[in-house]
């Protein structure tokens, strides 16, 4: 199972908006397996019974009261912006719509 | 892409005669805490651009989430005004896509472990109760807005670019999810304006949400699909994005179902597909197709840890639910002494609220409920504006009627007013001083008008000298007609018959 | 004449308490020595000097006024270019945010200011910290100051040469599967992963958020329990902050400095060794645990089996976080925008930039990542790493109720030569096959060099791994073997290494 297709990489770049070049896809997809093929050892390894692991410290609960604290200025949050205008971010035009 | 043109339709009867509609309603609502869900920036609705953002909700690199303890505790609070049962322990996660008005290019939502769970609520429909079952409601943040430049239309589609404002980022949504609705059959339509329209009401009482529909506080989403009458499978369905008032909701499942119908008479399929509603038109036009390509990745948010609602804090939250709606329709049309049909006509137009509010406001019953279904239900129909969003509060509702019962003005001036109301003149008092409404009872001014009826009217002015005391009508008429409304009718009367008599 | 590079940042807060130096001459004696020597060895991507010279004048006018702000106030320092600076460039080793000054300080930044240590520069990292050896890097490797052609260890390697080659008495890192403790060994320098949760990550650009943290990067021990107590504690800024006070981790060093450890049980982990580990690694090891049993210390074999799934356990759960946290990366709000011909749409755009911003490793890890976290391949990936940390979790368990603390070489070998593993990921990933249980698990670990192994004279480090919360037992075991290897050795191993000449910058 952890082969992985040239085609299933340029599928994943996709999704992940990386613009993969030819010669970048057939560099990838090979490592790309060795790399798959030796961490599906783990498969199996852990019955069903075992509860996941998603947080290394088991706490609960954390929150904020519901006070506004002072943020960033306009200024200070465009700082970076590759382009603005209207004391907006400025994006190339935007194709379909949210999901 | 021109949104005039609709597609083919079958008639609504002929809908019903060979489909089941199944509806299901996803109502995204706007918490109102004072600070976003994961940071401590504003909410306040309608500020400059890019003010209300810190490094959180702007998706900088390094910062981090922490979570509004009363967004949870809302949260809560609806899912059990919703009969929702409250997971003991769930936690958040991200649902990943790409967007530009998404600063993090993932959501910080639930997933399969929604915090309220379960539930139903209960609408009632021309005298019909329909059992609405709640499948989910949890928590997630808002995105930010976009504003797109170049194109005709200033809509998305064949913009140059476009200019994003995160104040909006971050904005604690809680996303209602129903499970599919059956059985509705031609009350589909009214079914689904019921529930939003109860939603609405349930998320007032609980002081949670401003629910402006207008103002994107409350966004629904329509899921619809027909089946073959009789068959217990349910079909393709759409969803059609972001019907924003509650007439619309009911038109636009009026109008997808027709739209379905139409194709399956035809021996067509649907495309599973999102849609968009368009207001002006009132039709839906193709979205985005729902492919295997949408695969949102979900994995438990690491910088979140679980929320574990306790029993004591449930409880406690419990405690602190208004009246379900059903005990207090049933309580307010005994206080209020409606009728079954007047109750039903107020709840339908989505009034009870803004009635309850104009009482209190101290107007009679009987009074707050004529302006609310004649005058205001007429402009909002007029329109096409929800009736709570017509810029006339139930307090400038009570104010007329105390003009009127004043004898300051009559009902015929209190419909100028109402049109000062919409064009937002003031409040009543200033819209009566500034148009000049009020009624004339000074025999002055009275006496001049009346003076000139008779002189203009001789032959009229004769008949009641000879008795006719009946043809006064037509003198009052024309001194009403002088006075512009504003005269009050019985002195005019009592002059006239002084000076004729 | 002192130098004061070659001093200890423990013993730089003295001479500053007792008036031998100002902070102003710290200062400027370390950004000389940056000068002349970072030319070759490369750990720094930006230096402040301006900047750490007026924070060095104001730390000597509160010493003046008799209001130090803290123990190390005064003491200059390196931060690795993955926290964010206000107002200094924070590119994580990435083209895609070259350029990038971040509105904001990072809680590790922002205690570092507070307790007024200056901050000289920004660290050399690999590109957003996915490497072993800082080849990775947008802007070019840092090279080991034991041997020049060698990497330093990454992904922190920057911090840790900057550190052994005395451009910087104190330096922070960051440890996602083992990058403060690797490049610790590699370079001869002492390397601490605090309990997760007990250092705060906001502001630090994640890697993989359920397995980062950042943590001291010294030449001693003793320096790294009081940069850590600066840096440590809760931050309501980070939910997965721990909230409780940290434990007395100077004390405990200066406790260890005697030399004294009766009654302390230590864990040989017996899945950390064999095939694969270099001799003279294993050696310098043997002779540390040697050391340890001398000093009192009860030696136990302890056995991890789960432990031979943590680096694919790792290697999944990180790049699956790793693919969201980069999503963020895209063109639209700061950082690198590439726009290729034509008419492109912001989608274009975002392809195109994410493209030409990331570097191989970054563009394999993410890929790794959408894979793993794809329907369909959730529960065979993602979801079965998540438990496979549960088994790793209960393995320390255990470990921990026959043991104080668990003890391993921290890397499998010495520093292998720059270009060597550079395009051969299974290789560069094995680096770290014994750091990354800590992190999978959260608990704290430290690296304390060992000695230089037979075969190349290079350094080896000896990892100390305890309990959550128990991060004053990395600091007595650890001080207490560095006493006494030291005393073996006859200087601090950093002695040892050769000179740096003609590494002008």
């Amino acid at each position: 199972m952890p082969e992985i297709s040239r085609d299933e990489v340029a599928h994943l770049a996709n999704l992940a908006r990386i613009d993969l070049s030819d010669a970048e896809l057939d560099h990838l997809a090979p490592q790309l397996s060795v790399i798959l093929e030796s961490v599906a050892s783990i498969s199996g390894v852990a019955s069903a019974d075992i509860p996941p692991t998603s947080h290394a410290l088991p706490l609960t609960n954390v929150f904020r009261d519901d006070v506004v604290v002072p943020g960033l200025t306009a200024e200070q949050a465009l700082s970076g912006a590759p382009a603005r205008e209207q004391q907006r971010f400025s994006v190339p035009r935007i194709l379909g719509e949210e999901a | 892409m021109t949104a005039t043109t609709g597609d083919a339709l079958l008639s609504f009867e002929e809908a019903l005669e060979k489909f089941d509609p199944a509806l299901g309603l996803e109502v995204h609502v706007e918490l109102n805490t004072n600070s976003k869900m994961f940071c401590g920036c504003a909410t306040e609705f309608g500020a400059e651009p890019n003010t209300q953002v810190c490094p959180t909700c702007l998706g900088l690199p390094g910062a981090m989430p922490v979570v509004n303890g009363k967004a949870v505790e809302s949260a809560i609070r609806i899912g059990l005004a919703l009969n929702c049962k409250i997971a003991e322990w769930c936690r958040f996660a991200r649902k990943n896509y790409f967007y530009p008005d998404m600063p993090k290019n993932f959501q910080t939502s639930q997933y399969d472990e929604p915090i309220c769970f379960d539930g139903y609520t209960e609408v009632e429909v021309e005298g019909e109760t329909f059992r609405i079952e709640i499948e989910r409601a949890h928590m997630e943040e808002d995105t930010g807005k976009s504003l797109h430049v170049g194109g005709a239309t200033g809509r998305i589609h064949g913009a140059d670019y476009s200019l994003v404002d995160y104040n909006r980022a971050g904005i604690p949504l809680i996303e209602i999810v129903t499970k599919p609705i059956l059985g509705t059959g031609d009350k589909a339509p009214l079914v689904a304006k019921a529930y939003v329209g109860q939603l609405r009401e349930l998320l007032l009482g609980l002081g949670v949400s401003d629910v402006r529909m207008e103002q994107g506080s409350l966004r629904c989403d329509v899921n619809l699909s027909l089946a073959p009458k009789g068959s217990d499978k349910l079909g393709t369905r759409t969803e059609t994005k972001n019907v924003n008032s509650l007439r619309s909701v009911e038109r636009a499942v009026r109008y997808e179902m027709q739209r379905h119908a139409a194709i399956l008479d035809a021996g067509g399929s649907i495309l599973q597909e999102t849609r968009h509603w368009h207001e002006d038109t009132g039709i839906t036009t193709s979205g985005r197709e729902k492919s295997d390509a949408e695969d949102y990745r979900y994995f438990p948010e690491p910088d979140l840890v679980p929320v574990a609602a306790s029993r004591e804090w449930v409880e406690e939250l419990r405690a602190t639910l208004p009246e379900p709606p059903k005990e207090r329709r049933a309580r307010l049309q005994a206080d209020w002494g409606f009728s079954d049909l007047e109750m039903r006509d107020t709840v339908g137009a989505g009034a009870l609220g803004l009635v309850e509010e104009t009482i209190a406001a101290g107007a009679a019953p009987q009074t707050a409920r004529k302006w609310w279904l004649s005058e205001l239900a007429r402009r909002a129909n007029d329109t096409g504006v929800d009736i709570a969003e017509l810029g006339v509060t139930p307090v400038d509702v009570a104010a007329v009627q105390a003009l009127v019962d004043s004898g300051k003005i009559n009902d015929k001036l209190a419909r100028q007013v109402f049109e000062g109301l919409y064009a937002g003149e003031g409040t009543p008092e200033e819209i009566v001083a500034a148009r000049g409404l009020e009624i004339v009872s000074d025999d002055g001014a009275l006496g001049t008008a009346v003076d000139n009826a008779i002189a203009a009217n001789p032959d009229v002015a004769d008949k009641i000298r000879d008795g006719k005391v009946a043809a006064a009508g037509a003198l009052i008429g024309a001194v009403m007609k002088e006075m512009r409304g504003q005269a009050d009718a019985g002195r005019v009367r009592e002059l006239i018959l002084e000076k004729l008599t | 004449m002192t130098d004061w590079t070659r001093k200890t940042a423990g013993e730089l807060a003295d001479a500053l308490a007792a008036g031998e130096v100002t902070s102003v001459e710290l200062t400027q004696a370390h950004l000389d020595r940056i000068a002349a020597v970072d030319g070759a060895v490369h750990a720094f991507l930006h230096v402040d000097a301006e900047g750490a010279l007026a924070q060095a004048a104001e730390s000597d006018a509160r010493r003046a006024a008799g209001t130090p702000a803290s123990p190390l106030d005064g003491v200059p320092i390196a931060v690795k270019d993955v926290l964010t600076t206000e107002g200094l460039p924070t590119t994580c080793g990435s083209k895609i945010l070259e350029g990038w000054v971040p509105p904001y300080d990072a809680t590790v930044v922002a205690r570092l200011r507070a307790a007024g240590l200056p901050i000289l520069g920004k660290t050399n990292m690999d590109e957003f910290a996915m490497g072993s050896s800082t080849e990775h890097s947008a802007y070019g490797p840092t090279h080991n100051p034991w041997d020049l052609d060698r990497i330093p260890g990454g992904s922190g390697g920057g911090s840790a040469a900057a550190v052994a080659a005395f451009e910087a008495p104190l330096a922070i890192g960051t440890d996602t599967g083992g990058s403060i403790r690797q490049p610790g060994a590699v370079t001869g320098t002492v390397g601490v992963k605090p309990t997760y949760g007990g250092v705060s990550r906001y502001g630090l650009v994640a890697l993989a958020n359920s397995l980062d943290q950042a943590g001291p990067v010294t030449r001693t021990v003793l320096d790294s329990a009081l940069l850590h107590e600066v840096i440590g504690g809760h931050d309501p800024k980070d939910s997965t902050s721990i909230e409780q006070p940290l434990p007395a981790l100077v004390e405990a060093a200066r406790q260890g400095a005697t030399g004294d450890l009766a009654g302390i049980r230590i864990g040989v982990i017996t899945e950390l060794a064999g095939d694969g580990w270099q001799p003279g690694v294993m050696a310098r090891f043997q002779e540390s645990v040697d050391l340890l049993v001398d000093a009192g210390a009860e030696v136990v074999e302890v056995s991890c089996p789960s432990f031979v799934h943590a680096l694919a356990t790792y290697y999944l759960i990180l790049p699956a976080e790793a693919s969201s946290n980069l999503a963020k990366f895209d063109a639209m709000r700061y950082g690198l925008r590439v726009v290729p011909d034509g008419d492109p749409s912001a989608e274009d755009v975002m392809r195109a930039t994410r493209d030409a911003g990331f570097g191989d490793e970054v563009k394999r890890r993410i890929i790794l990542g959408t894979y793993a976290l794809s329907s369909g391949y959730y529960d065979a990936y993602y979801g079965q790493a998540q438990k496979v940390r549960t088994l790793i979790s209960r393995d320390f368990e255990a470990a921990f109720e026959q043991a104080d603390v668990l003890v391993s070489p921290t890397a499998p070998t010495t520093a292998f030569k720059l270009g060597e593993k550079v395009d051969d990921p299974i290789a560069m990933y094995l680096n770290d096959l014994a750091t990354i249980p800590a992190n999978l698990s959260g608990v704290p670990g430290i690296s304390v060099p060992s000695g230089l192994a037979d075969e190349d004279d290079l350094p080896a480090g000896f990892q100390i791994l305890a309990p959550a919360l128990a991060d004053d037992r990395l600091y007595r075991v650890g001080a207490a073997l560095e006493t006494l290897l030291t005393k073996r050795w006859g200087g601090a191993l950093l002695d040892q290494a050769p000179t740096l000449e003609g590494g002008a910058r």
